[in-house]
């Protein structure tokens, strides 16, 4: 028995040397007589079996998120407009009574609703934003005073919301819509005035309680100027941190009193870098609430602990014959890690800088206490200006009542989505690309 | 080191003095349940004028006083909404902290709704039939008692033989408070067997406030769109939440008739729907003529395009207030334009 035995580990060792292959198990070919050895087999069968359906049940959920999140959003990068004859008048303009020109427009193409209230509703089939539209065409094309032209509005949400559902999705709810209401945006369609466009109101608006003219821009630059303050402020200190610790402080109770707390801090709550936020650069240094100068300083000192300790990392993957060869050349210490040492370790800090940052830009939770879970409109400029973040942007979306709402969150969070990848794509090409080997 | 220390210092140089900016804008703070009102506002307020679009915070009605009672220098909000009405404690910490002089507006009225699937039945309650479905403790045979009832007949035989299953608010919420002030607190605290076990009121008022915690009242967070997801896809259960959210789902969900009345715009605007507040916005009056627009804000808050009958706040759904009480609101703040422009 025991020479039999021998005989099958034999066979597949020298298969899996030629073959090279990671599935030990099918080199087993006959069923092993052995009792042991079947035991040992069924043993290794489960252990695959078993991590193979985490990882199938993994994947099941992710792709059920994701197809979620996308089945819910996709709609949300277009928008329907409807075309209506406006007639820019001069007196009109004069009193900036813009809307008063698209109710003008719909009475003449719907020229039969006289009751108050369907009146109400009529008007109430444009985009409450439309007159701020036309203004600034108006604005930007002085010309345009006294002619007219067809233009294309976007529609309330409400009637969008049906108007889409007709398209993409039958038998969903779509909101209230009145009969009447129908009526009116089946002849529309029929006369050809409605369509579907690229909804770049979306990419190019901040905030708003419009569902229809809500958009990222504002929380997108929020999110950057927050990052930009963030990496300046974490990747000196921290890198400075790092190699300090690593490579010059000496080994004593206080170096490793830090390193503990160093540590620790990696694993805090993030809530609590919100309150520390507010208690210091709020209150203390009285630094401008709701701004991207507090929201990345604050994020800075999330994200710190993990940056020093992956650069400690770093520096350690460096072999020490390299610090050697330096110094024995004559470098000093200093130079010794400026010139050789850091570089080298450069790429390995670079990722994990790469991926705390992705950790920073999903964050919540420490803004909502400096004031940056808030209702911005203006895109901010600099970094004081009120500004919030992505994430606080779906966020605030999803507490919002209007059905509008719903894919506008969803579509944020494939863009919030899209943002993480391609942070994560950076950080995987500067790893193969820089990173050496040793 | 040197670079980067420099880049450091240089940053940190750049960032502190450019930190007296602040009070340019109007900036808002506090009630997520007026949230969506004053943010359209906010909105309307920032496209008609050339004033900058304030900034509104949503910190719940408690957090918002406290930030709003902070100070009275620039950096501090110029606004605080609230669900209800402001507490003397917080008048107190106002005035400690040299906030003296508040103004309250009152904007509108919030229905708060007990709403259920479309595909079940409609409840037909009474604030008591609440009280006994959610209390933590109830009377039964002259004693209180932890509440014995698990489904709705057993409380009146007129309900239907379905689960207590009810989602609600946290305690955090002031949905929350303002429904176990308005439903729960008049039904149980005038009863005999309340009265008897603590005859101290504010003990008897806490007891009262308190909803079970054997899973027939489940918390189900701030966000009223997650309970409206759970009515959809559990038929049998009740949800608790503002009337905006009622109006924008009708199409699944129906509010359940309390005390003979519907949930309606008509029913809470008129009061005779008895689960409603008001809603407010209080103004900071040492910071008129220091932030620029805010008494035009405050205008164009209560004008009647934004606050009347048919105003865009209306909407939104918030319920109006009765003509009279506008103007007086109306009047209030014309006072404070008056006094700004002297």
């Amino acid at each position: 028995m025991t020479r039999l035995f021998q005989r099958h580990t034999r066979i597949a060792v020298r298969r899996v040397q030629r073959k090279k292959s990671p599935f030990i198990y099918k080199s087993y070919s006959k069923k092993p007589k052995h009792r042991l050895l079947r035991k040992r087999k069924a043993q290794e069968q489960r252990f695959r079996r078993t991590g193979l359906a985490a990882i199938v049940l993994a994947s099941l959920f992710l792709v059920s998120l994701i197809w979620n999140i996308v089945a819910s959003g996709y709609s949300a990068f277009t928008q329907v407009q409807v075309r209506i004859p406006v007639t820019y008048e001069q007196g009109l303009i004069e009193k900036e009574a813009y809307r008063t020109i698209i109710q003008k427009s719909l009475t003449e193409l719907f020229p039969n609703v006289e009751n108050r209230s369907e009146k109400r509703a009529l008007f109430g089939l444009i985009s409450r934003n439309a007159p701020y539209i036309l203004q600034k065409e108006v604005q930007n094309n002085p010309s345009l005073v006294g002619e007219r032209h067809e233009v294309w509005l976007p529609v309330s949400s409400q009637i969008s919301i049906f108007y889409k559902q007709e398209l993409y999705r039958q038998g969903e709810r779509g909101g209230s819509v009145s009969p009447t209401e129908a009526a009116w945006i089946t002849a529309l369609a029929q006369s050809k005035r409605m369509r579907l466009s690229f909804n770049a109101a979306f990419f190019t608006n901040g905030d708003s309680r419009e569902a229809e003219r809500a958009g990222i821009l504002a929380s997108t630059a929020g999110s950057l100027l927050t990052i930009i303050v963030c990496v300046l402020m974490a990747f000196p200190l921290g890198v400075a941190t790092a190699i300090y610790l690593e490579e010059f402080a000496p080994k004593n109770w206080f170096t490793d009193f830090v390193e503990i707390n160093i540590n620790n801090l990696a694993a805090v709550p993030s809530i609590i870098f919100g309150l520390l936020g507010l208690a210091v650069y709020l209150n203390m240094f009285g630094l401008p609430r709701s701004s991207s100068l507090v929201g990345g300083m604050v994020l800075a000192l999330l994200i710190l602990p993990v940056i020093v300790i992956a650069t400690r990392n770093a520096l350690q993957a460096v072999p020490r014959s390299i610090r050697f060869a330096a110094a024995a050349l004559g470098a000093t210490p200093t130079q010794v890690v400026f010139h050789h040492t850091l570089i080298y370790a450069l790429p390995g800090i670079m990722t994990g800088v790469i991926l705390s940052i992705a950790r920073a830009f999903g964050e919540t939770a420490p803004l909502l206490m400096i004031g940056m879970v808030a209702f911005v409109v203006d895109v901010p400029k600099i970094f004081t200006d009120p500004a919030t973040t992505l994430p606080v942007q779906v966020y605030l979306w999803s507490n919002n009542p209007e059905l509008g709402f719903v894919e506008k969150t969803a579509a944020a969070i494939m863009v919030l989505l899209a943002f993480m990848a391609l942070i994560n794509l950076l950080a995987i090409y500067i790893r193969q690309r820089f990173e050496i080997k040793w | 080191m040197r670079k980067t220390l420099l880049s450091f210092t240089a940053f940190t140089a750049l960032a502190f003095p450019v930190c007296a900016q602040a009070g340019e804008q109007i900036q808002i703070v506090g009630s997520s349940t007026v949230y969506p009102f004053v943010t359209v506002a906010a909105e309307e307020f920032g496209n008609s004028t050339g004033f900058k679009t304030p900034i509104i915070e949503s910190t719940g009605t408690g957090g918002g006083f406290k930030l709003f009672c902070a100070g009275i220098d620039e950096a501090s909000p110029d606004m605080s909404n609230a669900s209800r009405e402001i507490k003397q404690s917080e008048r107190d910490m106002c005035a400690e902290n040299g906030v003296k002089d508040i103004t309250e507006i009152k904007i509108g009225f919030d229905g708060i709704v007990l709403a259920n699937s479309k595909e079940a039945e409609r409840y037909h309650l009474s604030k008591t039939q609440i009280f006994k479905a959610l209390a933590k403790k109830v009377p039964v045979n002259g004693a209180l008692a932890d509440n014995p009832y698990q489904s709705w007949n057993e409380i009146d035989p007129s309900l239907p033989n379905d689960k207590i299953e009810v989602y609600g608010p946290p305690t955090t919420s002031g949905t929350r408070d303002a429904f176990v002030e308005l439903v729960m607190e008049p039904s149980c605290k005038d009863l005999p067997e309340f009265v008897e076990a603590f005859p101290d009121k504010k003990v008897r008022g806490k007891t009262c406030h308190l909803l079970r915690e054997d899973g027939a009242y489940i918390e189900s967070g701030e966000n009223d769109n997650l309970i409206v997801q759970k009515l959809q896809s559990n038929p049998r259960a009740l949800g608790i939440f503002g009337y905006s959210f009622l109006e924008e789902n009708m199409d699944i969900v129906q509010g359940s008739i309390v005390e003979g009345k519907e949930p309606t715009f008509g029913n809470i605007s008129d009061g005779s729907y008895g689960v409603s507040r008001s809603l407010y916005v209080y103004l900071k009056d040492g910071h008129i003529g220091k932030t620029p627009g805010l008494v035009e804000f405050a205008t164009e808050l209560v004008s009647d395009e934004a606050a009347g009958e048919f105003g865009y706040l209306a909407e939104k759904g918030l319920i109006p207030l009765p003509a009279e009480e506008l103007a007086t609101v109306q009047g209030r703040v014309n006072a404070l334009v008056e006094s700004a422009a002297e």
